[in-house]
């Protein structure tokens, strides 16, 4: 046996890394993955309940019921992105690693969204069914929250960095997020509320296009920013 | 004008720079809004349509950009503070926030009584007056995210982080007006080649908007006086300076 000297594994090596772990915590702690899932489907029987009963109404509504409640799973979900990670000193070490921060909170962020974001996208199409959304307008919906979701996942990101240290950070990251995303949410719920019309929705489609590949390539490093000033101290 | 630059940096020069400045900006702000006030309350013709409830505008148009405007200043110092690690660029930014956010708050406020003859409502899910509510969020958020810190030095880098995000959200503000048609009418005065407002109603909307920026600098340099006695409350030229006066 020859002594082998401990190797540094390659950048795309180790974010494969960081992707796997978090999934496998996530397949161990299935019942965390579900609750967003379920907030998600709780807050649409909401509106039925305090609107109207009658299909007519709702389906005039419910892209923007569908959007609002994916915001709100969505921003939930934040609240496991990086605190478990910080408190027990793991981004501390990701921070000292000399590994570029920006692209391991990237893939973190990447992962979270396969498990909130993902759910969402396939789990919408059955909520929409129920509040009278015709099926034709599936695809359209699932391709809105599939790039919206992911929009919100960065922007979210960013704000889950900078709070992760304040104590009751929940509502101020809420405070921070939602102003920041509602383009993402005016133009999501626009493109699916112009399907239901039979319109044309390559607009706001390429406009979240646009959105998403903006936060792709800018957010990383605005997260690295705020989480460098979170574990600083 | 860099050793300009980095003299203003200490924060005993910046403390009495700013200090003379201040009535430089006060005085003439409040001269020009007199004037600015008279042209367009007394002088300026009334409008066809409009009647004399047009006349909020010269109140309403300069908030609505300042409300803008001190966003983004708020941005760049942020910015500044952050990459060249300059303490005072951070203080210009923490004073910026609740000037800015009291302008929209007015914008806000003349907007909705400009709407009410107008329109016949209060408020009017139009765009540009919600991407002006999304403006007072942002403003809100960032003083919520400094209040949040005790270190004053976090504070500035956070905050900061949150103000360059931010800005991103300022041209879709801006640009809001055309992507949704609306009723809000298009804006009348950046059209300098053909602009669809008289004259004789236009220089007093001009001299307020001049009257505006100037009192935001005036207002700022006492923020800024305050913000910087609150950080250096322990230095000490700053006990010299008040033994000495």
């Amino acid at each position: 046996m020859q002594s082998s000297v401990p190797t540094t594994p390659g950048l795309g090596n180790i974010l494969m890394l960081v992707m796997a772990r978090d999934l496998r915590l996530a397949v161990r702690h299935w019942d965390q993955v579900l609750q967003p899932l379920m907030f998600f489907v709780i807050v649409t029987t909401l509106f039925p309940l305090a609107i109207s009963p009658a299909l007519d109404e709702l389906r005039r509504i419910a892209p923007g019921v569908l959007w609002v409640a994916a915001m709100l799973a969505s921003l939930l979900a934040l609240e496991s992105l990086f605190r478990p990670d910080v408190e027990d000193g793991t981004m501390e070490q990701w921070v000292l690693s000399g590994q570029p921060l920006s692209l391991l909170l990237l893939a973190k962020t990447a992962t979270h969204w396969l498990l909130t974001g993902l759910p969402l996208v396939l789990m919408a199409p059955i909520v929409g069914t129920a509040l009278g959304m015709p099926q034709s307008v599936w695809p359209v919906l699932a391709a809105t929250l599939a790039l919206g979701t992911g929009s919100l996942s960065i922007l979210g990101a960013i704000g889950a960095a900078l709070t992760v240290s304040v104590r009751r950070g929940s509502v101020l990251l809420a405070l921070l997020v939602l102003p920041l995303e509602m383009p993402v949410l005016i133009f999501g719920a626009r493109a699916v509320d112009l399907a239901m019309h039979g319109e044309p929705v390559a607009g706001p489609l390429n406009l979240l296009v646009a959105l998403l590949l903006f936060f792709v390539s800018l957010g990383p490093f605005a997260m690295a920013a705020a989480m460098r000033i979170s574990v600083e101290s | 004008m860099w050793l300009w630059f980095h003299k203003l940096s200490s924060p005993p020069y910046a403390y009495r720079t700013v200090g003379l400045m201040r009535p430089w900006l006060f005085w003439p702000a409040i001269l020009l809004m007199i004037v600015g006030a008279f042209g367009g309350l007394v002088l300026a013709p009334e409008d066809y349509q409009q009647k004399d409830a047009f006349r909020i505008i010269y109140v309403h148009v300069p908030s609505a950009s300042l409300s803008l405007m001190v966003y983004v200043v708020m941005a760049v110092a942020a910015a500044v503070g952050v990459i060249w690690r300059i303490k005072l660029a951070h203080a210009v930014a923490a004073a910026c926030a609740p000037i800015g956010a009291w302008f929209t708050v007015a914008t806000l406020v003349t907007g909705s009584i400009y709407g009410k003859p107008m329109w016949g409502t209060w408020w009017e899910w139009d765009p540009r007056l919600t991407s002006e509510l999304i403006l007072l969020f942002l403003y809100l958020g960032y003083m919520a995210l400094r209040a949040s810190f005790d270190d004053t030095q976090r504070a500035d880098r956070a905050s900061a982080i949150l103000a360059i995000v931010g800005v991103v959200n300022v041209p879709i503000v801006k640009y809001s007006v055309v992507w949704w048609n609306s009723l809000h009418q298009g804006p009348s005065i950046s059209k300098l080649a053909a602009p669809s407002i008289e004259g004789s109603m236009l220089w007093p909307l001009l001299t307020m908007m001049l009257a505006f920026i100037l009192y935001f600098g005036a207002v700022l340099c006492d923020r800024l006086r305050g913000e910087i006695l609150r950080r250096e409350r322990n230095a000490s030229w700053l006990s010299e300076s008040i033994a000495s006066s």
